[in-house]
């Protein structure tokens, strides 16, 4: 039991009409872990996220919250996942903490222990100094934790956010993003988003979503790797030709971007700056600018999906 | 289910609504209480002197329960539409869709707590007739029964509203075929060739044996039925709703 994932989700699929808008989905978390979810708007990030959280029944496929199934025993599985829906699902004519504790009623935490997970949760979420003002008048990133805390007040074992960052303001980002590593020490969180970097700054694991399929899932790090530099951008104010650059060892290939910029490809396992260097040094180029070009996770992004794409066309 | 009641009663005293309904049924009814007690005394004299004539509890509370019937009729559609369509609305009913409660606790909880507020508008309205037992004799048994009536009757109509409710995003199109369906029940049977089903139908033929003060089982039956009804159909249209 120890072992076995907190969550399993097996060929989950959910068809509108005649529309796949999920489709043969597969994947587990376990304790402790981010998982991120990405993809582009109406890839079926938010229709996973619903049945999860068992707003929407799948249409084939099976999921398993901490050994319980949704479908067959919903109030044991439901009682263990806290969700937090893209617009949060807030009572605005209620205090903060009004609203907390009808979440502590609802998600049945027995009265003894509910005014302490309600102060939990006001406690983690920075709610203390709004915890009697009504919600409706809350700036929308205080509501956005009222969100969080909503989702995190029966202490579930499944945190499941549905782009929690959209629309807030920068600060409100941070403070937001803050606040879910917070709760990832204690939970294991499932996040949907379409902005890379928050990916990048939060989770673990990472799923590319496509058109209602899963078309990448991998560890950050094997994100990365999809992301190594394999270019260099050089200004040199008294250049060689392009074809002494060539012959430095591991160049590929070398654009000219002007007189005297260029970008040099590379094999990821040979890499020449110090070569580079080397040569520029001795050989008086005078070396102006040397910038790694890293793949932004945008670049792997779209050449994951272009890739997934165009092996659709094929087959 | 009793925490979601609790929680649909109090809302409801949050906004103005449910205070400027319970003002406004008050002032109506109140006025129309002292129109019936105007014309009691009016009568009184002549009446005194037959024996076995319809007393105070006849001339002055069974109007006044009958008409309050009326004004609930006018009046459910207001409380009952916000119930489910405004949820969707707002975007908070993935809130008690994924706590851990059953569709039917979640219906139920909904319907106690609209009744609970009609409860208390129908206590407010049962205080009229039951100030007049500090001047006269009343007939309490009659009394219990058209409210017990009037119970059931409200029970029916938020069912019924209920459900409309749930079907719709728009509070204000629950609010209009709530009306047009509570009122379509309530004269079904003025047609003179309505046959058996249609008078069985009508929502006002099961309350009339009620002010009369005959409590039929039938009629309890009839009520029951409504309300059952419609809330069966509540919690199946919500979960289809899950499901595609």
């Amino acid at each position: 039991m120890a072992d076995s994932p907190l969550l399993n989700v097996r060929s989950l699929s959910r068809v509108f009409g005649t529309q796949h808008a999920v489709n043969d989905v597969s994947f587990s978390i376990n304790k402790g872990e981010v998982l991120g979810f990405l993809g582009p708007n109406g890839a079926g990030k938010s229709t996973t996220m619903k049945m999860l959280s068992g707003n929407l029944a799948p249409s084939y496929g099976e999921i398993t919250i901490n050994g319980y199934d949704l479908l067959s025993e919903p109030k044991q599985a439901k009682s263990h996942i806290g969700y937090l829906p893209e617009t949060p699902p807030l009572y605005k004519e209620l205090t903060v903490a009004e609203f907390l504790y009808f979440c502590a009623q609802i998600n049945q935490i027995p009265s003894s222990n509910r005014k302490k997970a309600i102060n939990i949760a006001i406690d983690r979420c920075g709610l203390n100094d709004v915890a009697q003002r009504l919600i409706g008048h809350l700036s929308k990133g205080f509501q956005q934790r009222v969100g969080i805390a909503q989702a995190i007040i029966h202490s579930p074992a499944v945190v499941i956010l549905d782009e929690p960052t959209s629309g807030l303001d920068p600060i409100q980002i941070k403070e937001i993003r803050h606040l879910i590593r917070d709760i990832a020490t204690e939970h294991s969180v499932i996040l949907s988003t379409h902005i890379l970097p928050e990916v990048q700054t939060l989770c673990d694991r990472v799923q590319i979503i496509n058109q209602g399929k899963l078309i990448f899932s991998d560890s950050l790090s094997g994100l990365s790797q999809h992301m190594q530099a394999s270019s260099l951008l050089v200004t040199l104010k008294a250049p060689p030709t392009r074809v002494q650059l060539y012959t430095l060892e591991g160049v590929s290939s070398v654009e000219t971007l002007s007189p005297t910029q260029f970008k040099l490809h590379y094999h990821p396992e040979n890499n020449p700056t110090e070569l580079l260097l080397e040569q520029a040094v001795s050989r008086q180029w005078q070396l102006m600018e040397l910038t790694p070009i890293q793949h932004s996770l945008e670049d792997v992004f779209m050449n994951i999906i272009q890739q997934e794409n165009s092996a659709m066309e094929q087959s | 289910m009793l925490a979601l009641a609790r929680n649909e009663l109090y809302r409801l005293f949050l906004s103005p609504l449910a205070w400027v309904i319970l003002a406004l049924s008050q002032v109506i009814l109140a006025y129309l209480f002292l129109t019936h007690i105007d014309y009691f005394i009016q009568i009184q004299a002549k009446i005194s002197a037959i024996p076995g004539a319809p007393g105070v509890t006849e001339l002055i509370a069974t109007p006044l329960l009958s008409n309050a019937a009326t004004i609930l009729l006018l009046l459910t559609p207001l409380i009952t539409m916000r119930l489910i369509a405004e949820e969707r609305r707002n975007e908070s009913l993935p809130l008690l869709l994924s706590a851990p409660l059953s569709m039917l606790q979640i219906v139920l909880g909904k319907f106690l707590g609209t009744l609970g507020f009609f409860f208390i508008l129908l206590l407010l309205i049962i205080l009229m007739p039951l100030s007049l037992a500090i001047g006269s004799s009343l007939d309490f048994g009659l009394l219990a029964a058209a409210f017990l009536g009037l119970i059931l009757l409200v029970a029916s109509f938020t069912a019924i509203g209920l459900f409309l409710s749930s079907l719709t995003k728009q509070p204000s199109i629950a609010a209009v075929t709530t009306f047009a369906t509570l009122f379509l029940l309530w004269i079904i049977d003025w047609s003179t060739q309505s046959t058996g089903l249609f008078n069985w139908l009508s929502l006002l033929n099961h309350y009339q044996p009620f002010l009369q003060g005959e409590v039929r089982t039938s009629d309890i039956a009839y009520y029951l039925i409504i309300t059952v009804v419609f809330l069966t159909l509540t919690v199946r249209h919500l979960d289809s709703e899950r499901l595609n």
